[in-house]
């Protein structure tokens, strides 16, 4: 479905109003970045930044009040199964089983039962839930939860996976296990990834990239390429170099005016 | 729960503390009226004993009128509770999901919601060509308020991440109303039927003991008319017998159609 090289995103001079009269604030301003084919970016930022309110618009549930958003050349005009996005929590569908679940949007683009159980069952076994197809989602851990998330987002191959704090619930084992788990689903299924987290380590850990942006209203302060190779594997965030670009970070929350001089 | 330690230990001689009680309450009965009781504000003296009852529940069990009754008062709340139920949830989605239908229909319901549903049975009886209807219409009045609240309730509160994650996956309209929407308000409506159950048997009993000429609450009044006082207590046990039925099918169907909601835990 998708063509190779697919799911780059531009986003151009982007600024998010949210409210109504009075109470509107600006969310986010004048954001400009874009993500190539394949990237996995890691937007990190103190709560209240707006970083929610920019995937929020990237998956079309949010529009914008100025600027341009577009992945592929394409506006983003409202949501899209190319666009997929997984949550934090609880956004599976509690009266389906884990297999209907992930098959929801093969049926919402009509592909036969039969058909869109055995896909559905296929990426299931990729996230490490074979065993699991007709079990309801309460009956699975968090983790397992959010695997499920991840397999019903790529079953619809989208452009781009559009991660919200996804393993923000999560205690800090599982936490880690679910990162070395998307890596290696990032790496079978090589997708354009927009990953929204206030964790610097997890930003460290997963991203080609890391954007950082500052309180409301959202701005980036600072995108750094890391130079770690892949695969990566949990002794990482011992190493040198990780341990440096954390204390960056960690600076930069402390006093983010420090990096507007810096790259000015 | 976890709460409660070693439920299945207690339970042989909670069980037998829970008939005794029921036993001694029919033997306080049984002496209260065969004595004749009188406690000056209260006075069992034309309170037929509980042998009586049972005898009069055993010559109607064999008498074809039994039938008749409740064939009459089942159609009744089939019918009028059916069309409640129906109406009653497409109303319910209707109003919970669109601002304009909420604004169209839902003050003429709030302002009918107040008035109990057994002050329409002197207007029903003169909008409807036959009592049979009337009787219909108040039990479909009970029922309809509650089912109509409940849904609108249920379909108002269904989780916004869940809908939006449904558009998000390439749900149509027509796809979340049914497949989120629905499932998501169901135990809120399950709910509404079933008060609506209880308000809508009520109902009935009034209306057949003021218009009726056969169902249960007739059977239940006539007796009293006809000084059977036996039979008065036959009907009263039918009547929540049936509604303890209905409301026993209610919740078995919505765990039937729920079963995402059956607390067995796998981890």
């Amino acid at each position: 479905m998708t063509a190779p090289g697919s799911g780059r995103i531009e986003v151009s001079d982007v600024s998010i109003s949210l409210g109504r009269g009075a109470d509107t604030f600006e969310a986010v301003r004048e954001l400009e970045f874009s993500v190539a084919p394949g990237e996995l970016v890691c937007i990190l930022g103190p709560s209240g930044c707006g970083k929610s309110t920019l995937l929020g618009a990237l998956a079309g549930h949010l529009g914008i009040s100025k600027g341009k958003l577009t992945v592929d050349g394409e506006q983003v005009s409202g949501p899209s199964p190319d666009r997929g996005i997984v949550f934090q929590q609880h956004t599976l569908f509690p009266w389906k089983k884990v297999r209907d679940n992930v098959a929801f949007g093969p049926k919402m683009r009509g592909v036969d039962k039969a058909v869109r159980q055995r896909a559905a069952d296929d990426i299931l076994r990729l996230v490490g839930l074979a065993g699991f197809e007709s079990f309801y989602p309460s009956q699975l851990s968090g983790g397992m939860q959010q695997r499920v998330e991840i397999a019903r987002v790529l079953i619809n191959q989208p452009r781009v996976l559009l991660m919200d704090e996804p393993f923000g619930a999560l205690d800090a084992q599982t936490r880690a296990m679910m990162h070395e788990v998307l890596l290696d689903i990032w790496t079978r299924i090589p997708t354009t990834t927009v990953f929204v987290t206030h964790d610097i380590d997890e930003a460290l850990f997963l991203a080609d990239r890391v954007i950082m942006m500052s309180a409301r209203p959202g701005q980036i302060i600072e995108d750094i390429r890391l130079p770690f190779g892949r695969p990566r594997h949990i002794e990482l965030v011992t190493d040198m170099e990780f341990v440096r670009l954390k204390r960056h970070f960690l600076d930069l929350l402390k006093k983010p005016d420090r990096a507007l001089h810096c790259r000015a | 729960m976890a709460g409660s330690a070693g439920p299945e230990q207690s339970l042989g001689p909670r069980l037998l503390v829970r008939l005794g009680s029921i036993l001694f309450c029919v033997a306080m009965w049984q002496l209260a009226s065969s004595q004749r009781l009188n406690l000056g504000i209260l006075t069992f003296r034309n309170v037929p004993p509980p042998t009586e009852v049972a005898q009069s529940l055993l010559q109607l069990m064999h008498s074809p009128k039994l039938y008749a009754h409740l064939v009459s008062s089942l159609w009744r709340v089939f019918a009028g509770y059916g069309a409640a139920a129906l109406s009653g949830i497409v109303l319910g989605f209707a109003i919970g999901r669109s601002r304009a239908a909420s604004d169209l229909l839902l003050p003429p319901l709030e302002l009918l919601r107040p008035i109990p549903a057994v002050a329409w049975i002197p207007l029903s009886i003169l909008m409807f060509p036959s009592s049979e209807l009337s009787m219909i219409f108040i039990t479909f009045v009970g029922a309809l308020f509650p089912i109509v609240l409940n849904t609108v309730h249920g379909v108002a509160n269904v989780d916004q991440r869940l809908t939006a994650s449904a558009r998000s996956l390439g749900g149509t309209r027509a796809a979340i109303l049914l497949e989120i929407v629905l499932p998501g308000a169901a135990p809120s409506i399950v709910t509404g039927l079933a008060i609506g159950m209880g308000t809508s048997w009520f109902c009935l009993v009034t209306a057949e003991m003021i218009s009726g000429q056969f169902g249960i609450g007739y059977y239940t009044w006539e007796a009293y008319t006809l000084q059977n006082y036996a039979d008065i207590v036959v009907g009263m046990l039918l009547i929540g017998l049936f509604g303890m039925g209905s409301s026993w099918l209610l919740t078995t169907l919505g765990r039937l159609l729920m079963p995402w909601r059956r607390p067995t835990m796998m981890r």
